[in-house]
């Protein structure tokens, strides 16, 4: 009898890295739901394009160029198309859309050796190449709910970070929280409904896709950096109800822009983020800063994708010197 | 909150099918192949040749150094054979070959089942008995027992911890003997707690098997000393640093010997063994053995004679099942698969595991994703994935600056690794090559 014979171990755990990729695709359904709620059709198209366009980009790479057998079906070009789509506006024509997805994949995937070689968030390189190239499209948000059928035509308004950019934490006062909970709000098209996006963190902690170290160090950081900065405005201001306000502050820097949808599905990106627990923490602490730094005193209203494609670059350096804690050296 | 270990491990799909399978006494086999080289150390010395009569008992091959064990013949009959065969994986070693003929006992062995608690021997010549029976660990490292419980002078022992975790999925040998023979595994404890002169002992027991832990807890009100713990289901609990670390809160230090913690570890199958020499002064010459497999007719925990063929003992379990693809010895963590299943079972087999066509292949390998979970799975806080890369791109310098020698291949890295890498396959080769630069240097 012809007997296998190979080193130990002989079992294997039943996660493949495909179920890893579908696993987030899944927990980003209940967000899609919610932007098609609110931007209907545009958030249809926008995502659709992208996904499809990333997966072409992908195979036709692999299959002509690199001359290797496509790997499509792994998961990850669709999951940086979707990524990518909830990054844009939900009325972006389809042709900025698509070249979104060569910057993502061409440039920043395969460029670089495709699934697992690439330094930086293909789905950020891609929003963050398009917000540059094309400013005026990429800073026109369309109003939620109020022109479901219209697309490239919808009725566009300011996001509200750049409201409080321009009008100072004075306006914090006038935000209707629960708006944010459920996603009410301009911006890009998957960012916006904080509980469908925390009912997706859920999902990717209890299957064990991700940890809870990168999006909670981001968020606390966030949290806690804004908390003292609306405290510091407010005490200066010598104004009544400080603490209140310095809260309500922090809480819509947590839920408005891009944060959750960075922290719980961008950061933590596997290839691009770091591999320890400690790097982890350490790397979530950094976008945490950059973020509020960014949203505070940069040019930009909004600061997730610059502040996580900048720890990005720094990941390297973490893996390098931070080391888990080795047993024996407790 | 149950005790376990403080860094990595994986909880592995448990398939204990024979868990509530009693120990089952299987019929003394025909011939019996002696491998004068089962146990950690040098090979034992044939002290029989050809035509020789023995019986069950009989010392058939000495320690053939002071790392070495004792061999006795498990059968009584006659030595037909001493010569090359070859093992379980294919090398070849001495090997004494005995035709059995009926079933007759050394006259010293008692062979009666009478619990003999009282402990009248003195730790020096407890030492001695274990020694002379040839009685190495049983839970697979075949590490001679009685080396152990002599460690270097600079070390006191304070504890003895008993390994009955059992952390290995499949496998159930220890359950069953607990179920079995509780009684005899708390006074080997106690013996073994006499010969390392310790007050103290702890039996640590995974909650996978609450029924061996109410029976020992139970039993072990009447033995002063012994504490059993309950210790939560994780793999690999029953590696020695792992055990000192979740019952005692340890941790051993890098290159340190476990002994410097304070705890001696032994093995749960190997406690028993010990009463059977100290108190019945009967040698080494049975043990437990789990045959198991999804598709295997009759799967249960079997006493069988050492030297048996595996293939006898796995047609007893109802024959090789006709999907049959891996035959492994161990569990299937840790275990090794088996290319020649002719071959003789030895002390250190705590079980086999058959597993079918669809289980005895690997995945496709794909490109590493950086996941990081092969670090957070690590038992030992080590990066999996850089010393396998290192190991592969020949960087020894830096793999051993990164503690590759530390390392127990446990393969929690390969087997949580969703891009089906053989992570650890790689750091063997690299561990091997440190090793190896390691002692060159200290010959320089």
């Amino acid at each position: 009898m012809e007997l296998t014979v190979s080193p130990a171990p002989h079992i294997h755990g039943r996660l493949s890295a495909s179920q890893c990729m579908y696993s987030v695709i899944i927990a980003l359904l209940p967000a899609f739901a919610v932007s098609l709620y609110f931007f209907g059709v545009g958030a249809l198209i926008v995502t659709l394009t992208s996904i499809l366009s990333c997966v072409v980009v992908e195979y036709l790479i692999q299959k002509f160029l690199l001359k290797v057998k496509p790997t499509i079906g792994d998961g990850s070009a669709i999951l940086t198309g979707l990524l990518l789509g909830f990054n844009l506006p939900s009325n972006l024509p389809v042709w900025i859309v698509i070249i979104g997805s060569i910057a993502a994949i061409g440039i920043t995937k395969m460029a670089f050796g495709g699934l697992g070689n690439n330094l930086f968030n293909p789905a950020l390189v891609g929003r963050v190449f398009l917000l540059i190239s094309f400013p005026t499209y990429m800073t026109q948000w369309p109003v939620p709910s109020a022109s479901r059928w219209s697309y490239t035509d919808a009725e566009t308004g300011a996001t509200l970070l750049s409201k409080l950019k321009e009008e100072g934490s004075q306006w914090v006062s006038q935000v209707n929280i629960s708006d944010l909970w459920i996603g009410n709000q301009g911006g890009s098209l998957g960012e916006v409904g904080a509980i469908a996006l925390l009912i997706g963190f859920a999902f990717l902690l209890y299957r064990r896709i991700i940890s809870w170290h990168i999006p909670v160090s981001i968020l606390a950081t966030v949290f806690v950096f804004s908390f003292a900065l609306g405290l510091g405005e407010e005490l200066s201001a010598q104004a009544s109800g400080a603490w209140q306000h310095a809260f309500d502050f922090a809480l819509i820097q947590l839920l408005s822009g891009g944060l959750l949808l960075g922290a719980i599905y961008m950061a933590t990106d596997y290839v691009t983020s770091p591999m320890t627990s400690r790097g982890m923490i350490i790397y979530g602490i950094g976008i945490g800063i950059l973020t509020v730094v960014i949203r505070q005193w940069g040019g930009y209203p909004e600061g997730v994708s610059f502040a996580i494609l900048i720890m990005n670059a720094f990941t390297p350096l973490i893996n390098n010197y931070v080391k888990p804690k080795r047993f024996g050296r407790a | 909150m149950l005790k376990t270990f403080r860094i990595g491990g994986i909880h592995p799909n448990e398939h204990k099918l024979t868990a509530h399978c009693p120990v089952t006494p299987v019929a003394v086999p025909r011939q019996v192949a002696i491998m004068l080289n089962q146990h950690i150390g040098a090979p034992a010395n044939c002290i029989v040749k050809k035509g020789d009569t023995v019986k069950v008992g009989t010392l058939i091959a000495e320690a053939g150094g002071f790392v070495s064990a004792n061999i006795h013949s498990p059968v009584s009959g006659t030595v037909s054979k001493v010569d090359k065969a070859a093992n379980a994986f294919g090398q070849y070693g001495t090997t004494i070959i005995i035709d059995t003929e009926g079933d007759e006992w050394e006259e010293s062995i008692d062979r009666s089942p009478e619990l003999k608690e009282e402990i009248t021997l003195t730790s020096q010549e407890i030492i001695k008995k274990i020694a002379e029976a040839g009685i190495v660990g049983l839970g697979g490292a075949t590490f001679p027992t009685h080396v152990k419980l002599m460690p270097p002078k600079e070390f006191k022992p304070t504890v003895l911890i008993v390994n009955a975790t059992e952390c290995e999925p499949y496998l159930t040998d220890d359950h069953a003997l607990m179920l079995e023979s509780p009684d005899q595994i708390l006074v080997g404890c106690r013996i073994l707690m006499k010969a390392i002169n310790v007050e103290q002992a702890y039996i640590g027991i995974e909650n996978n098997k609450p029924d061996a832990i109410a029976l020992l807890q139970q039993h072990a009100t009447r033995y002063p000393g012994i504490t059993i713990v309950p210790l939560r289901t994780r793999y690999p609990q029953g590696g020695e640093k792992q055990l000192i670390d979740a019952i005692l809160h340890k941790q051993v230090a890098n290159g340190a010997l476990p002994v410097s913690t304070g705890a001696i570890v032994q093995n749960v199958g190997t406690a028993f063994a010990v009463y059977e020499a100290v108190q019945k002064n009967k040698p080494l010459v049975d043990r437990v053995v789990t045959v198991t497999g999804d598709h295997i007719a009759k799967p249960g925990n079997y006493r069988i004679r050492l030297g048996m063929s595996m293939h006898e003992l796995i047609d007893m379990a109802g024959g090789l099942p006709d999907d049959c693809a891996k035959v492994i010895l161990g569990g299937p963590m840790m275990g090794k698969a088996v290319s020649n299943i002719d071959s003789p079972i030895s002390k250190g087999c705590s079980g086999i595991v058959i597993l079918d066509e669809k289980h005895a292949h690997r995945g496709t390998i794909e490109p590493c994703i950086r996941c990081g979970k092969c670090v957070s799975a690590c038992p030992m806080g080590l990066e999996p994935f850089l010393l396998a890369k290192l190991s592969q791109n020949h960087l020894f310098d830096r793999a051993e600056r990164e503690l590759i020698t530390s390392c127990l291949e446990c393969g929690c890295c390969s087997y949580s690794c969703p891009s089906n890498r053989p992570i650890l396959d790689y750091i063997r080769v690299g561990k091997n090559a440190v090793n190896r630069i390691i002692r060159s240097r200290k010959q320089s």
